[in-house]
């Protein structure tokens, strides 16, 4: 008989993801019926939260404030534990004392996306009009939705320009949206490892992610709070899937290549034999202890339609035309999710609009994930990017040249 | 026009040079306060940080990826690209000054290249190793091999300078697609600007490099 052992189910019960859906451990805004959030699809939402952290202070003439914009499955724990997982802060390396965004620096601020499940308004929340969870009855939101819910914060928090906007893959989209929606708010632009589009290989993964989760049978058409259950298996899948695209040949050659997990020869079943197997099942299981199926299918659903030179007729350097904010773009060479090529045609549109940007593309074998490893060089770049900026603007109060290398 | 109806200007003195070579120098002189330049073929950034303590906005362009990261690491706008190809993404009249800075050899299209500098451009600075001077004639000449210099020290076989010319060569060119030249300078072989007033041919016998300041000529 062939063993079958199919993703484990979640160490960490569903109470407390749940409970931050509507009950974040962090700061929250809300926006009552005063202050709906328009929608690209029409519709205002109202009313609706945003979960934020909030990292150093804010200075006398509010001009060093940092806005991080989170990946896909990121959220606003940057830099500190997160309460549902216990784990160290997903962007700690770039954010924190002595790194090249410093608290003692810089404001910084991060918050959930619209969409998302740890705080803002998503398809994991209560609607307030039916007092149940949203589901599939949530509208569907795009990346210039959550840079709208984003602004709404910032004009909250009382500021008016931001130093900086800070983000990679699907927080790189939010960047250049910022600088496209709102140039004159945006002094210094950090885009790294993204796109001004997703491309059609993108789109065809996450349909895959997508189809998984709705195969799941406990998945319910959306409706699976209702039942009180939650499509752990399909979301698993489509984690690992992902998984993959953000890794690289090479990298997953060097860290495992075909080396079995804790036994000497097959065991001619469907059991994971392999550690690269292993591992993409833990990535699997421990991802569906933190996140919620239908905020997966949404946020994937942003990321596809995103498209900054189709909301410019179609020529991607008008939607920086006459912009002063500074870019940084960062590349990784073995990103094949979002390769070096586009990357290259955002800086040639920033070039086209006489835009003042930087390009660098950093060698590494880590793929897409290189972005939130320890990668000195991305660090190196990063933290002269931000210092030159914060010099050109003036930047005063205290400075920390602590080399963390 | 020839190089003997070009004023050649008043060189740096030596001890002027502090930290920054003397050709840069020279560069940065003809540059104005204020004006918008880009840097073609930027290396680690040495030029374009000495304009920015002049108060010019300097952006670059480096072909090898060690040095646009070196260079965005000090904190410069740089991007990784070939001048032979990347120059084309660039709109008409984006810069006050393109500087191509000993880069005009190794590109494949150097006439190309060239006008495209003037299209971004109002005006170039370009300077180039001289094929015509001296030690170059010389070791063709007695010793019978492609010559090479302390600047130039790459074999025949593996040097990156596909199109070498001589500044009467580069007059030639301009002339040809109706370059004006502006400034001309040529420097000896530490750098420095030949003082005098000397006829063209002594310029390319005895100048290592040459340095010109071009604008875009009638007729075109």
């Amino acid at each position: 008989m062939v063993g079958v052992k199919s993703v484990p189910s979640p160490a960490i019960s569903a109470d407390d993801r749940s409970h931050e859906v509507d009950h974040p451990s962090s700061e929250v805004a809300q926006f009552g019926a005063d202050q709906p959030l328009r929608l690209d699809c029409g519709i205002d939402l109202t009313p609706f939260q945003i979960a934020y952290k909030t990292y150093g202070e804010l200075n006398a003439d509010r001009s060093n404030a940092v806005l991080i914009c989170h990946a896909l499955t990121g959220d606003q724990h940057v830099a500190n534990v997160h309460p549902v997982t216990g784990k160290s802060g997903w962007w700690d390396t770039l954010v924190g004392p002595g790194r090249p965004l410093d608290p003692s620096r810089y404001f910084i601020i991060c918050s959930n996306v619209i969409g998302g499940c740890m705080g803002s308004t998503g398809p994991a929340s209560i609607n307030p009009a039916t007092g149940k969870v949203w589901g599939l009855d949530f509208p569907v939101i795009t990346i210039p939705d959550m840079v709208r819910a984003q602004a709404m914060l910032i004009d909250r928090l009382g500021i008016d320009t931001l130093f900086a906007v800070v983000g990679g893959s699907m927080g790189g989209m939010q960047v250049l949206q910022w600088t496209a929606a709102y140039p004159k708010r945006v002094y210094s632009a950090l885009a790294i490892a993204c796109s001004t589009r997703h491309s059609a290989q993108n789109i065809a993964f996450h349909e895959l992610g997508r189809q998984a989760v709705m195969a799941d049978p406990d998945w319910h058409n959306g409706a699976y709070a209702d039942q009180g259950i939650h499509p752990h298996r399909g979301l698993a899948v489509a984690r690992m899937a992902a998984h993959i695209t953000y890794l690289s040949d090479a990298a997953l050659h060097r860290k495992f290549g075909r080396r079995m997990q804790d036994r000497e020869l097959p065991t001619f079943s469907f059991d994971a034999d392999f550690q690269v197997e292993s591992y993409l099942r833990y990535q699997g299981s421990s991802f569906v202890e933190r996140f919620d199926a239908n905020s997966y299918l949404y946020l994937t659903r942003a990321m596809d339609y995103f498209d900054i030179a189709g909301d410019h007729g179609g020529v991607l350097a008008k939607a920086f035309a006459g912009i002063e904010t500074r870019f940084c773009v960062v590349s990784f060479t073995s990103d094949w999710l979002f390769p070096t090529s586009e990357s290259r045609a955002l800086v040639h549109a920033l070039n086209a609009s006489s835009a003042r940007v930087s390009f660098a593309e950093i060698e590494t074998d880590r793929g897409h994930d290189a972005f939130l490893l320890d990668v000195p060089e991305f660090f190196d770049i990063s933290r002269a990017f931000l210092q030159s900026a914060g010099k050109a603007r003036g930047l005063t109060g205290k400075t920390t040249n602590n080399q963390d290398h | 026009m020839s190089v003997q109806e070009v004023l050649p200007l008043n060189g740096l003195a030596a001890e002027q040079s502090g930290p920054f070579r003397a050709d840069h120098l020279l560069v940065a002189e003809m540059v104005k306060p204020g004006s918008k330049v880009l840097d073609v073929g930027c290396g680690d950034g040495d030029l374009l940080q000495l304009l920015e303590t002049r108060g010019i906005d300097g952006r670059g362009i480096e072909l090898s990826r060690e040095g646009v990261n070196r260079c965005v690491a000090k904190g410069l706008a740089v991007v990784q690209g070939d001048a032979d190809t990347d120059l084309v993404n660039y709109p008409d009249d984006a810069f006050d000054y393109v500087i191509l800075s000993q880069t005009l050899q190794a590109t494949r299209q150097p006439k190309v290249v060239l006008e495209n500098l003037l299209r971004i451009g109002r005006r170039a600075i370009v300077s180039f190793p001289n094929f015509g001077f001296w030690r170059m004639r010389l070791q063709l000449l007695v010793g019978g091999h492609m010559p090479r210099t302390e600047n130039l020290p790459a074999s025949w076989y593996d040097t990156a300078n596909i199109h070498f010319c001589t500044i009467k060569d580069f007059v030639e060119l301009c002339d040809e697609i109706h370059v004006k030249m502006e400034r001309a300078e040529a420097l000896d072989l530490y750098g420095r600007p030949l003082r005098l007033r000397l006829p063209w041919w002594v310029w390319n016998l005895f100048g290592e490099q040459g340095v010109f300041l071009l604008s875009r000529g009638q007729g075109k």
